[in-house]
């Protein structure tokens, strides 16, 4: 177990680097030239020239790359070209708001995803299905910010049940932190919950096929029972990794979302780096992101041998 | 077929991996068999034709500014109202329609053809496999909308460069899966006998692999096709698309964010339409893929 644990660390480090190079190569390549920039527009070529030298410009591709790489293990992404700040004291300051959307939409996403799907699957080819398979692929076509609109519309602006916009800490209440996040977390939640629903419903239909399962049900142990000990045990893997992968979906959406509610997150400062094309900015947060997606599904990875004993390595 | 001797030079009706489609009863009969190909395909149909004919659909030009009549809510004139800049709406969501399909076939093309590409030399070539797929990889754990985006912040926004930057980003998955149908297929009897009886390996490729990869890409590429209207609707939405004289709905609704709490019909009527021709791609795709494999029809 423990050769595993450490043969899969080991394997998201060609992963990351790839990442890393991709990202690098980003700024590589973009247009302008930073030691044109440093040094104004009284420099003479020559002045240029020497920024450059001192800048270590002039050096090669993949010595830049190295000492670049060596630089971020050290905790040190640059700093933004707008705001002449660190990009991880920036990226620090919008933290919270992501991962309170994040962890909200997560947490409501696979309570509602799960049980609807196990439903869906228990009964399959009825209407109760297909209302669940239609609102399934309703949420892989409706854009988010299309549902965030809607949300908004209904919810905030005609009913005034819900905040428009904004966010609150954590720390000035829960519930006052909570309430902003509902809209935010339904909006970006449905994609993802179309997702896990599909996903747990034919995992679903997989196992209730089992022999097993005729053998619970000859033993007298009722559908609850059956369904959700019997049945989602066995069908938690495939779950769990679309879980896993869905959090890509929840990052892409982030960014719309924080942009439509005016949360002052990570998202939004993707979408704030984009506009003035603050290109370390813009390194860090693909990396940053990166980095989560592979660790969860690092862990989701992990997570097969507690869910599965027959699962060994 | 039966008279060739087993296996060798050609391949049998189709490979137990892909059940032939059962078009039984001509074109009517499958349509009714699969219900989602029937609604999706017209709803499609209904989209391409209006992108095709939106000069003739009682549009005026979709750019053309009238600052005088800024914001008109819907009205005999202008069906869906006006904008910020007078442009009329309805024009501008009829001609976002060429936009939103141009994207969103031409990044399934090319992400289908560079992705069987990628994904045939990686089914084929050890070494390559190896270097190709820890791209892959890398590639893949990069959130696609955000890879996007960040290719977008390279270049300026046109629809071209919105096309390629949704393309890289969609290019690692099918390659993963044509890699995978290549991997199991090259299992099969008939690939082994072709070999066999020192058929080619580029032979092999054409006669064999190919056309067999050709159904699951085919469903793959209407996911894809839906997931990069969804992208450049969300690029153009974010500031970092198409350019914003460009008549594409995530660009109409951009511009209605503003105002969207007094004036909500600048975004509602471009929402319904994006949402529309997402959704029927996705019903084509699914019914599709149901066709191909009946097994896939009852369980997923």
């Amino acid at each position: 177990m423990l050769a595993y644990v450490v043969r899969r660390v080991i394997a998201t480090v060609p992963v990351m680097a790839v990442v890393a190079f991709f990202v690098f190569s980003l700024l590589y390549i973009a247009p302008g030239d930073p030691a044109a920039v440093i040094a104004g527009d009284q420099a003479t070529p020559a002045d240029v020239e020497r920024i450059r030298q001192s800048l270590g410009l002039d050096r090669p591709f993949l010595i830049r790359f190295g000492e670049w790489v060596w630089q971020i293990l050290h905790g040190d992404l640059g700093t933004s070209i707008f705001t002449n700040l660190p990009v991880t004291a920036m990226m620090a300051q919008r933290f919270e708001p992501t991962l309170s959307l994040m962890v909200i939409t997560l947490t409501f996403a696979v309570g509602v995803a799960v049980p609807i799907g196990v439903l869906a699957a228990w009964k399959a080819g009825t209407w109760i299905d297909r209302v669940i398979m239609a609102f399934a692929i309703f949420g892989f076509s409706v854009p988010v910010f299309v549902i965030a609109y809607l949300l908004a519309f209904v919810f905030a602006l005609e009913l005034e049940w819900l905040p428009v916009q904004g966010y609150t800490p954590l720390a000035e209440g829960i519930w006052p932190w909570f309430e902003n996040l509902i809209l935010p977390a339904i909006a970006l939640g449905c994609v993802y919950i179309a997702l896990i629903a599909r996903t747990t419903r034919a995992a679903m239909l997989e196992v209730l096929q089992q022999d097993y399962i005729r053998t619970a049900r000859a033993k007298g142990i009722g559908q609850g029972g059956i369904l959700f000990v019997h049945a989602l045990k066995n069908a938690s893997v495939p779950i769990v990794t679309v879980i896993g992968i869905g959090v890509a979906l929840l990052i892409g959406g982030a960014v719309v979302t924080e942009s439509v509610f005016a949360i002052p997150g990570l998202g939004r400062l993707t979408v704030d780096a984009i506009l003035r094309r603050d290109y370390p900015l813009i390194q860090g947060l693909v990396l940053l992101f990166s980095f989560v997606y592979v660790l969860v599904n690092l862990l989701v990875d992990l997570s097969y041998t507690l869910l599965d004993p027959r699962i060994r390595y | 077929m039966t008279s060739a001797p087993p296996g060798i030079a050609v391949a049998p009706e189709l490979p137990e991996l892909l059940p032939a489609v059962n078009f039984g009863r001509g074109a009517v009969g499958f349509l009714r068999r699969h219900p989602a190909v029937a609604v999706g395909g017209t709803l499609l149909l209904f989209m391409l034709l209006i992108a095709v004919f939106a000069p003739y659909l009682g549009t005026v030009d979709p750019t053309a500014l009238a600052t005088a009549r800024r914001t008109r809510p819907p009205s005999a004139e202008h069906w869906f109202g006006t904008d910020m800049l007078g442009r009329d709406l309805y024009s501008r969501v009829i001609y976002g329609a060429r936009v939103s399909l141009l994207v969103g076939f031409s990044v399934a093309a090319f992400a289908s053809v560079i992705g069987l590409a990628i994904g045939l030399v990686a089914g084929f070539v050890r070494w390559a496999d190896a270097v190709l797929m820890r791209v892959m990889d890398g590639l893949m754990s990069i959130p696609p909308i955000l890879l996007a985006v960040a290719l977008m912040a390279l270049t300026r926004g046109s629809v071209g460069n919105v096309i390629l930057a949704i393309t890289i980003a969609e290019i690692p998955r099918v390659s993963r899966l044509v890699r995978s149908v290549v991997l199991s297929l090259r299992e099969q009897p008939y690939v082994d006998a072709a070999v066999a009886a020192g058929t080619r390996t580029p032979m092999i490729i054409l006669r064999h692999i190919l056309p067999n990869t050709i159904a699951p890409m085919t469903v793959q590429a209407t996911y894809i096709c839906a997931s990069a209207m969804i992208i450049e609707a969300i690029l153009s939405f974010i500031g970092a698309g198409t350019p914003p004289i460009t008549p594409s709905w995530g660009n109409i609704m951009a511009e209605g964010r503003a105002l969207w709490q007094v004036k909500p019909f600048i975004v509602f009527f471009p929402a319904v339409f994006l949402s529309l021709t997402v959704l029927s791609v996705n019903l084509l795709g699914d019914g599709w893929r149901d066709a191909l494999d009946p097994r896939m029809a009852k369980g997923l």
